[in-house]
């Protein structure tokens, strides 16, 4: 009988070790009895003691990190992604797990049964090694006693950090850049800088026979020794230091050291004689290591693939951790993340105009919007952005919007792939409702401020925080004249606005106690985004229309100019301020802990001097309710 | 007075009385332990009198886990054949893949499915795809619960004004929100398995979102 689904499965799993090793035959065999299990994040796969289940995993989408126990505290050793393969304790050992096993993010895992597997164990040196090998380097640890002794006997002095960065194994480029040693030195730069790269490996029949650095070009080219149409083997280093894969960072940053390189390529067996698997340079430690923002902004504009800037995020996310940790002030920490934020997302977009058939066919801006549009987007939350292009005739109008429709499609989704998930409202610039030229982007302002119902309030709320991200930056300043002219002096719809931030109230109920969710799984929650974030986001919205504070966006800088603008008002305005950075830290905060978007805060969890806090929020989001009710005359409201 | 005119549970056929028996003493089940069977269904056209199906691919979900060992694709031979459908699902009448007739295919399906919950992406159609071919051999409808996956991602949704209430989404749209390869699109079985990962990604949003239980997720229609 056919069977497509195992095909399926089948296909996916020939590209990773140990399973690329086996033949079609084979594949199929244990893809037919492989199951399919669907895991949200922080979902335990095994704990440490659990008996062995009659399965082990591999990653289909997803990931996974193993932890252990170290000096009684449980710390990640390991992470896992795409293709990897964990869990193999039951293939080797009959005790329970020693590991626990959990998801880092939404993950579905292809469960493969040992009874199954065992056969290709007995039967395929190969795979036997593989798996040996790699059980032994996902359980033993690294970090044992003995080890960090017989270091630290050798004086050797290593920062043993909080994650054991140096322990790690190197992360590959696999993407690696050759050339044949017949190519001129003209040639080999050209690639070079092409893939801006600081090496280029010389090849033959797949091994490596030399290599040169920028470096060598410095010394040998730029001094006049060599001609740039000399053949690239007169300058390379040749034999290549190779080593195996799985070397940890501390022992290619020494190796590094000791031979005064700053590249180490890995072969299939350690040697120059076998394959290049891929190369790994100094550079790489750093990005690796990266927890310093200026790092970590090269490593955005250098990156070439998704995979990478997806990494990186996560580098800030750990960025972010630390800074929170640190106490440091709301307004700095935003910045940056902000500007790291911004610097992803238009290397992605970047990307993805490379990536077309052609150039833009007419000039475009990227705009984003909501949170990330007011710079206030911390935490990994949904992506929301739309594209501005220039007015093109009739004619050719579904033409161009094809076009940017399909480029917002590519960059929506590598987006996604990074960590900024789909808008479950499909306010995204694929979507053809808000990818518009700028002559429909204003008639669609116009429209909404004109004739505003319950639809046209949310979108408003949403769009009219839009920021210029990627592109021609007139089209956005020439959309924000407009949004001002409509705007100004509308009352009709600034009071629709205005009641429209009204309808959270106040998070101080009757009894000056916390307003908390009734029903559903928040029961007994505080709701921070909808009570507290919201209100005080649509005041600084409104007030800034009202009072024409044009190019501000973000919600405290607003309160700040209006106060600067009212100093009769301006205290008020300075706790508004106040409120609004001091609950996006709070969310922040929790979102962290909890590996959340931090929306919902249970009370029960909440430090005396937290409530003391949020009380002082809360006054703020109370005033400004008030000032506003007052102002647009809507009395009938709270 | 319909019930005259139907055949006496005795007069079916053996497998019908099998597949019948499954339904008698029903165990109460719970949403992440029921079992489902995911199927999709390619026909000769969308003509629910003059069409048939040409294939079905299922695969079901057990204990949460999609179960390829449970994977069935069987092909039905074809007298009546329509040139424009191959477009869509490439099946071509002389290809050589291994085909059952449309009785052997009941049977080998009924087998399969017994009373679990079925599953597809805009269910109606392939559910009434499948009760004509019963028709067509003098037996009742199915008796299984259906559950349509359009309903279910929608139900996921933000319930806003903003999204179209009757927006239609399509199996494609689900994959791309979701994640999922499309590398199999058009082929029974590979879009039963689409299914299935969109219906276990959907299923677990909803029980940990809003509490959902087996019988909520049976009333979307």
């Amino acid at each position: 009988m056919k069977n497509t689904i195992a095909d399926r499965v089948a296909d996916f799993i020939k590209n990773f070790p140990p399973f690329d090793l086996l033949d079609k035959e084979q594949l199929l065999d244990i893809s037919k009895e492989v199951k399919i299990k669907y895991l949200d994040k922080e979902n335990v796969i095994y704990n440490i003691n659990d008996p062995l289940h009659d399965q082990f995993y591999m990653i289909y989408k997803g990931a996974v990190k193993l932890k252990k126990y170290i000096n009684e505290k449980l710390e990640t050793i390991d992470q896992f992604d795409e293709g990897d393969v964990f869990g193999l304790r039951p293939l080797f050992a009959k005790e329970n797990y020693a590991i626990n096993a959990v998801t880092e993010e939404e993950t579905i895992l292809y469960c493969i049964p040992i009874e199954m597997f065992n056969p290709f164990i007995d039967h395929n040196k190969k795979v036997r090694q593989y798996l040996i090998e790699s059980f032994a380097s996902n359980t033993e640890n690294p970090f044992s006693n003995e080890f960090q002794k017989k270091l630290l006997d050798d004086d050797v002095k290593l920062d043993f950090t909080k994650d054991m960065f140096e322990m790690q194994p190197v992360r590959l480029i696999k993407n690696v850049i050759t050339t044949k040693q017949s190519s001129s030195i003209k040639d080999a730069a050209k690639l070079m800088s092409a893939n801006n790269v600081g090496s280029i490996i010389i090849e033959e029949k797949g091994c490596p026979i030399g290599i040169i650095t920028d470096k060598d070009l410095r010394v040998h080219v730029a001094t006049g020794n060599f001609a740039i149409t000399d053949d690239v083997s007169k300058i390379m280093n040749s034999p290549v230091k190779c080593y195996k894969k799985n070397i940890t960072i501390a022992q290619a940053q020494i190796t590094m050291m000791k031979h005064k390189i700053n590249q180490i390529v890995v072969t299939k067996d350690g040697t120059p004689d076998t394959k290049i698997l891929g190369v790994f340079s100094e550079h790489d430690i750093i990005v690796m290591k990266g927890t310093n923002p200026s790092v970590l902004m090269k490593a955005i504009k250098r990156s070439n693939s998704t995979k990478e800037l997806k990494r990186i995020r996560e580098k800030i996310m750990m960025l972010l951790e630390g800074y929170i940790q640190q106490n440091i002030p709301l307004t700095h920490i935003n910045n940056i993340i902000f500007e790291l934020n911004d610097a992803t997302i238009k290397r992605v977009i970047e990307r993805c105009v490379e990536k077309m058939d052609q150039a833009p066919p007419v000039k475009f801006a990227w705009m984003s919007i909501g949170s990330q549009g007011r710079k206030e987007q911390l935490l990994h939350t949904d992506q929301d952005n739309a594209i501005v292009f220039e007015n093109t005739d009739d004619d050719h109008l579904e033409e161009v919007r094809t076009y940017f429709l399909t480029l917002a499609k590519k960059v929506n989704k590598r987006l996604k792939t990074i960590g900024f998930e789909f808008c479950p409202s499909e306010m995204m610039a694929k979507n053809p409702k808000y990818c518009l030229s700028i002559d429909e982007w204003e008639n669609q302002f116009s429209a909404w401020s004109r004739e505003t119902e319950e639809e046209e309030l949310l979108l408003c709320s949403i769009f009219f925080d839009f920021n210029f991200t990627y592109g021609e930056q007139s089209l956005i300043t020439q959309l924000t004249d407009h949004v001002t002219e409509i705007t100004k002096g509308n009352l009709i719809f600034q009071s629709k606005l205005g009641a429209c931030s009204l309808r959270n109230p106040s998070p101080l109920g009757f009894f000056r106690q916390f307003l908390v969710e009734q029903d559903g799984e928040h029961k007994d929650h505080f709701d921070l985004k909808k009570r507290a974030i919201m209100p005080v986001t649509d005041a600084g919205r409104l007030l800034a229309i009202h009072y024409q504070i044009i190019n501000i966006n973000n919600t405290a800088e607003r309160f700040e100019k209006l106060a600067e603008l009212m100093p009769e008002d301006e205290e008020l305005y300075y706790s508004c301020a106040y409120a609004s950075k001091a609950l996006l830290k709070f969310r922040t905060k929790h979102g962290l802990r909890h590996h959340n978007s931090g929306r919902f805060i249970a009370l029960a969890e909440l430090s005396k001097e937290e409530k003391m806090k949020l009380k002082r929020c809360f006054k703020a989001v109370a005033k400004v309710q008030e000032l506003i009710k007052l102002k647009f005359n809507l009395k009938n409201f709270i | 007075m319909k019930w005259l005119f139907n055949k006496n549970e005795n007069s079916y056929p053996d497998y019908w009385t099998r597949y019948n028996a499954c339904f008698l003493d029903a165990k109460p089940i719970d949403i992440n332990t029921a079992t489902y069977v995911v199927l999709d269904t390619e026909t000769t056209g969308f003509n629910y009198d003059k069409d048939k199906i040409l294939c079905i691919g299922a695969v079901k979900i057990i204990d949460g886990s999609i179960d390829i060992s449970t994977a069935f694709e069987i092909y039905i031979k074809q007298d009546y054949f329509d040139e424009d459908s191959v477009k869509i699902h490439g099946i071509i009448k002389n290809e050589r893949i291994e085909t059952v007739s449309e009785e052997e295919a009941v049977v080998m399906f009924l087998e399969y499915i017994e009373d679990a919950i079925l599953v597809a992406h805009h269910a109606f159609y392939d559910i009434t795809m499948i009760n004509k071919a019963l028709q067509r051999l003098e037996l009742p409808k199915l008796k299984n619960s259906v559950v349509d996956t359009m309903f279910i991602y929608k139900a996921t949704r933000t319930n806003s004004t903003t999204i179209d209430a009757k927006k239609k989404y399509t199996l494609d749209e689900l994959a791309e929100n979701y994640d999922i390869d499309l590398s199999d699109r058009h082929n029974a079985a590979g879009d039963a398995l689409i299914t299935a990962l969109a219906f276990i990604k959907a299923v677990s949003f909803l029980v940990k979102n809003k509490n959902y239980t087996l019988k909520e997720l049976l009333t979307h229609k």
